[in-house]
Formats: C-alpha cells, structure tokens, sequence
C-alpha cells in the first residue's frame, strides 16, 4: 500500500489542534502525488472523537481505542507499529510535539523508517519526500531526503503549516504547506468532499495493545493558573537568560510594573530559580497573544516562539544581530538590554505624555 | 546499578560565519569545518548530574554501587565532553568513532547514532541510560528515545525530576502549555532529561588536570561488532542540501539606547493606542 497516515493528536480526551495543521499538510502532499489521506486516532475514546476529524481531503478515518484513558507512550508506539506494518505508509505524519517525542523516534528506529524531526516544510515528488528542518542552532535549514526508504516519519513542527478544517490555530504557512485551510482555498485541497469532508469513512480497528503499557501514571499537573495574568495582558514584557540574574530579572519586573507590561520569561530563567514557573512562555509554557510583546535578552529557540509568534506586534532587543528572535520580531534593536531597559521607563513616560497633549 | 549517559559535543557557527543571504544561489551553504565551533551540549550536563545524583543518593542510603559511564559518539574533536563528565565523577568513557562517520558534515543522523549507542549499551548492559531531552545544534530530539527503541527498553521523554526507589523510578516528564505528568517506571529505562532539572556541579581543577590525561576507551565499528556500512543503512535521512534561513522581515531600530527606547516607546504607544 501506499498513502499518507496522519497520527492526530490528543490530551486526555480531547483533540490537540495541531492535528488539522497535520491534515492540512497531508492534503497538500496528497496533492502532490503522494497517495490518500488516512487520519489515525489513538485514544481511549477514539470512536467518539472519529467523527471530528472527518474534513475535506480525509479518506479514512481510523479509530484505534487504547486500554487507558491517557497518551502512554509504549501503547501508542506499539499501536502506531501495528498500524505501519499492516498499511505500509509511504508517509506517516504526526506532530514535533511532546508526546511525539516520546514514541515516533522508537518507531522509526526499529523499523528501519525514514525519520525527520521538527519539520517546516515538507514536499513530494517522485523521488519521494523533501523536508525542511533547522540546522545548527536553527542558524541554517537542512534540506532532507529518503531514499530507499519505505515509509518515512515526519514529526511536524506545530504553527508551521496552516490548519484545515473548523478546528484549529492557522499560523504561520511553512513555505511549502498550503496557505489556508477550510473551505480549499487556492485549488490546494485535492477532491473537496462537497460539505467539509463528507468523503471520510470511520473504519474501528481493534489492535493489540493490551500489554504495552509499561508505566503507571500517578498524577497529571495541570498547568499553574494564571496568577501571572498573562493570557489577558496587552502588553507583555518578556526577559530572557541575556538577563544574567535573578536580581536582574527582578528590577526588570519593577519596570514592567512601572511601564504597565506583564512580565514574562523564557525557559532558562525559570529553571534559574529567577521567576515563577507561571510565567514561562513557549511549548511547555504559556502560550501569549499581546498587542505588544517586548523581548529582552531573548535567543528566540522555537520552543520559545511557539509561545508568543503570533503576538501582534513583536519587539526584540539582543546584543546578537543573528538571534532568531530577529526572524519573528517586526521591531529589533541590536543593543544591550540594561542600555535599553534603563532609558525605558523615561521614554515611556515621556511618550504618555506626548500621547496625551493632542 | 549501572547508569550510560549519552554525551554531545554540539557545533555551532562560529560568530564570524556570515551565511549567504536566502536567494542568491539559493541561499546553498557548503560548511568548512573551520566554520564551526565547539562545546559540549547543554541538556547532557543536567543528565550527567541527574547520574551523579543518584549514585550519591545510593552511597549516603548504603545502598547499590552505582557506576556512571559517558559515552559519545564523535571524532577527537569531541572528547572534551567525555573529559569534563570524567572530571565531575564519571567512572569511565567510552568514545565510539569510525572512518564510517562524518559527524561534521551534517550533524550526523540520530538513527545513526542511536545504532551505535545501541551497540555500546548491548556490551554495558547499564540499568539506565541518560541522554539530553535534545542537542543544542541540531535538536532532533530523537536520539534517546530511538536508542530506548532499538534495545527494547520503556523510556520517558523530556524529563524534569527523577526520584529513585529501589527498582522502581518515579519521573516527571513536561507536557505542553505548563501541564507536567508523574509516572512510575521499573528499571531498566532510558529517560531524556530536560535542563534545569537540577544543579549541575563544577569539577575542582584537580580533577580537571587528572581527566585531562586519564585514558578514553575508543571503538570502532568492528569491536561493536557492526558493520561498515551499519551507520549508513540505520540513517533515518539523507542531508541533501544546507541553506540560510529565510531573513526575517524585522525593521531594524537604530541609535543610542535612548533613541531605541524613543522608537520602542513610540511604538508601545501607537499599538496600544490603536
Ligand atoms: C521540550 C522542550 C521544551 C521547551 N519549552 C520551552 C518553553 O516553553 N519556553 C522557553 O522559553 N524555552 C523552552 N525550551 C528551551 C528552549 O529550547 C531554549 O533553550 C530557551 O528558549 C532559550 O532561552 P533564552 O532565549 O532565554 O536563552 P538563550 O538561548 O541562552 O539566549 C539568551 C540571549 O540573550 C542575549 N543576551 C545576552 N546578554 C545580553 C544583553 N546584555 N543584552 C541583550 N541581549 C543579551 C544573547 O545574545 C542570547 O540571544 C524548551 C526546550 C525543550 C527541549
Ligand atoms: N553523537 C552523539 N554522541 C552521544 N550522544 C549523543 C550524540 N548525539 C546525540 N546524543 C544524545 O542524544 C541527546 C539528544 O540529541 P538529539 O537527538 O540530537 O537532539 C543528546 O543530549 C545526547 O544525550
């Protein structure tokens, strides 16, 4: 068999947006010749949830329910083995998200597949798939290819490709990925099933998955709440390790408190012990908005900007003309951050005051 | 109790590197290795000392031996990884490298890289294998839980707390948006440690000199009983080009540090404003 096999994604019941982002980019390479669309859910309520994922460009649908009512990582590796060896993908597609990384490399690995992580954009042509991924600190893209590989594992990055379907965050097209989901816009969507995806058939597969489990969860954390209140915040200050300490961060959040930002922070300075986890950004933090997000001494990793890049205006100082922040920033100023910080408070005064004499 | 943590010496571009801009000629990048400079990974020295930790843990409860044991897989260039894990009480390295491999050219491939460590782990047969939650040059992500893959052991990606009891681990691996998760795990197992999961020691300079002339063990293919052409065919992907990112479109405020903050406030004030 051929086709592609996306792997939606799911968080204790529930579908993970990053799933229709999967499925947009499906339906490009499907486009492009690399066979039908089938969509994978492995969960303990995968026939409840099938249903959901029946949008244009998605032929098949297939609902595997696991044993237990979370994502463990054995299971769904062991499902997604079983799925590969009976429908020989040429492409299986799932996203570089945390979960991800805790089964698709063991898959790939022991089944000699083709495998590529973190991908921006992704393409198919008769030689097979070409994938985009960053290289050296994200300071250069690596072009990948398969060759003499059956079926390749993509994980791909979550933001990057625009989503299909009513679900699910748009963001940012990774270059190759379709520019818009929904209704086909563009001719990209192969085969529109008429009224969004009547074309999908739901097929329950029962797989053995009894004994894989091998470890017991003894409590999920839910997220700190937002004591930091950053998902309503206008304007979000955002200090990153540049900052060097924790009496540097705390001056900072006097500023932020002077100037009328929330302060925010990268990953580092949380482990630092210099802020609370509450105000972390990015993958395994908060994800932010603002009208305005201003980053202080931040590198800009794409864990960080999965967080913030769709901030409406973003605002970076660095003392690195080449960190990545620069990429995602509509503002940057290559400058010492305590230069900049210490010359804030009275510009922003001053321009309150320019703002209120008409 | 034996405990492999996989270490990386990690490449960057050297600060001088100037890539060429996206567009002319493609953007194509061809790397000298003078392009590069080297240092150890980040996330390896929080899994060095998550091993170091648990063998004190075991020392001051009188409990098992743990032995802790680096290995990489590189060329000379990365022994200074094994060397500053020897330095801080690793017991022993073991650097695995073969004319096979250019780990230069692109980073080498996990898959790859996880056949070998695999190799090495089958000879050691450790009870726990620490690698890094990734590598800060490439950050495939991927090398730990491939290696948990190909030796069949049950692995925890992206781990932020490990406690030992007995045969039994109770870890904390991160989830998206701030949630975490406890799970209970039996040894043998392989975890990829996220930083910051604790403190990570400084060796004393008498340790540094002692591990500067203490002795690697190196390996080839041949002693891991593989064959040459094993790292090519475990590869998971080919690198078929390398190209300079796409430049951002960010507007570049100049001055001094009072006109940038000018620029920032006049900003600030017409988005808020708006
Ligand atoms: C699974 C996983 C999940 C993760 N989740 C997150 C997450 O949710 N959020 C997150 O932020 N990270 C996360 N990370 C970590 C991420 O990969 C980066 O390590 C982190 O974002 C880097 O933080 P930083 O930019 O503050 O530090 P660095 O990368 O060290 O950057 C510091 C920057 O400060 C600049 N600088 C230094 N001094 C000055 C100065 N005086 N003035 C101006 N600039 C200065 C430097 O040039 C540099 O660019 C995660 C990693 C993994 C593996
Ligand atoms: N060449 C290597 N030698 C030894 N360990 C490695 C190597 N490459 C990756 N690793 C291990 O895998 C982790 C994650 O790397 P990566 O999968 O490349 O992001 C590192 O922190 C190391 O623990």
């Amino acid at each position: 068999m051929s086709g592609i096999l996306v792997l939606a994604q799911t968080r204790d019941g529930a579908l993970r947006p990053v799933s229709f982002e999967l499925i947009a980019a499906a339906r490009e390479l499907s486009a492009q010749g690399a066979g039908p669309v089938a969509v994978a859910l492995v969960d303990h309520d995968a026939e409840a949830l099938a249903r959901t994922l029946a949008v244009a460009g998605v032929q098949e649908i297939l609902a595997v329910p696991t044993p237990e009512p979370r994502f463990e990582a054995h299971v769904t590796q062991a499902a997604v083995e079983q799925l590969i060896a009976q429908r020989r993908p040429s492409l299986v597609l799932a996203g570089h998200t945390l979960d991800s990384l805790g089964f698709a490399p063991a898959v790939a690995a022991r089944g000699a597949h083709g495998y590529a992580s973190d991908v921006t954009a992704v393409s198919w042509s008769e030689h097979g798939a070409l994938a985009r991924r960053p290289a050296y600190g994200e300071q250069l893209v690596a072009e990948l290819d398969f060759p003499s590989k059956e079926t390749v594992v993509l994980l791909l990055r979550a933001g990057a490709f625009a989503a299909a379907g009513g679900s699910g965050g748009g963001g940012r097209s990774g270059g190759l990925a379709p520019d818009e989901g929904g209704g086909g816009s563009g001719g990209l969507a192969p085969d529109e099933g008429g009224g969004g995806g009547g074309g999908s058939t739901i097929e329950h597969l029962a797989l053995d998955l009894a004994e894989s489990s091998r470890s017991e969860r003894l409590e999920l954390r839910e997220a700190p709440s937002d004591e930091a209140d950053l998902a309503k915040a206008d304007f979000v200050l955002a200090i990153g390790r540049g900052a060097g300490s924790a009496e540097r961060v705390a001056e900072l959040e006097q500023l932020a408190a002077r100037i009328g930002a929330r302060l925010a922070v990268s990953g580092p300075v949380v482990e630092a012990g210099w802020a609370a986890r509450a105000r972390k950004v990015g993958q395994s933090g908060k994800t932010v908005a603002p009208r305005v997000y201003l980053a202080l001494g931040i590198s800009g990793a794409a864990q960080h900007l999965a967080g913030m890049s769709r901030s409406r205006t973003i605002i970076a100082v660095n003392s690195d003309a080449h960190a990545r922040i620069f990429d995602v920033a509509h503002y940057g100023a290559v400058a010492d951050l305590f230069d900049v910080a210490a010359e804030l408070d009275r510009a922003l005064a001053r321009q309150r005051d320019l703002d209120r004499t008409p | 109790m034996k405990i492999l943590v996989a270490v990386k010496q990690v490449a960057q571009l050297r600060d001088d590197f100037v890539p060429p801009a996206a567009g002319a000629d493609d953007g194509a990048v061809v790397l000298s290795a003078g392009a590069l400079q080297w240092s150890a990974n980040d996330w390896d020295a929080f899994s060095l000392e998550a091993a170091l930790a648990l063998r004190d843990g075991a020392l001051r409860d009188r409990r098992d031996d743990v032995e802790v044991v680096a290995v990489t897989v590189g060329d000379e260039r990365s022994e200074p990884a094994l060397r500053a894990a020897l330095a801080i009480g690793a017991e022993r390295a073991i650097r695995v490298w073969d004319e096979a491999l250019d780990v230069t050219s692109d980073g080498a491939d996990p898959l790859s890289v996880a056949r070998l460590l695999a190799a090495v782990a089958e000879a050691e047969s450790p009870q726990l294998i620490l690698c890094g939650a990734q590598s800060a040059d490439m950050a495939n992500a991927a090398t730990g839980v491939a290696l948990a893959g190909l030796l069949d052991y049950a692995h925890v990606a992206v781990v932020s707390a490990i406690e030992r009891d007995g045969e039994q681990l109770t870890v904390q691996r991160e989830l998206e948006d701030g949630a975490v998760e406890l799970l209970r795990i039996s040894l043998p197992v392989l975890l990829t440690v996220q930083t910051g999961i604790n403190a990570p020691r400084r060796p004393n300079l008498r340790a540094i000199k002692h591990a500067r002339a203490a002795d690697l063990t190196v390996l080839g293919l041949d002693e891991l009983g593989l064959d040459g052409d094993a790292p090519a065919t475990a590869a998971g992907a080919r690198t078929a080009g390398l190209y300079a990112r796409p430049a951002g479109g960010a507007e570049t405020l100049e001055g001094s540090p009072a006109e940038i903050a000018a620029s920032i406030a006049a900003i600030v004030g017409k988005a808020l404003g708006s």
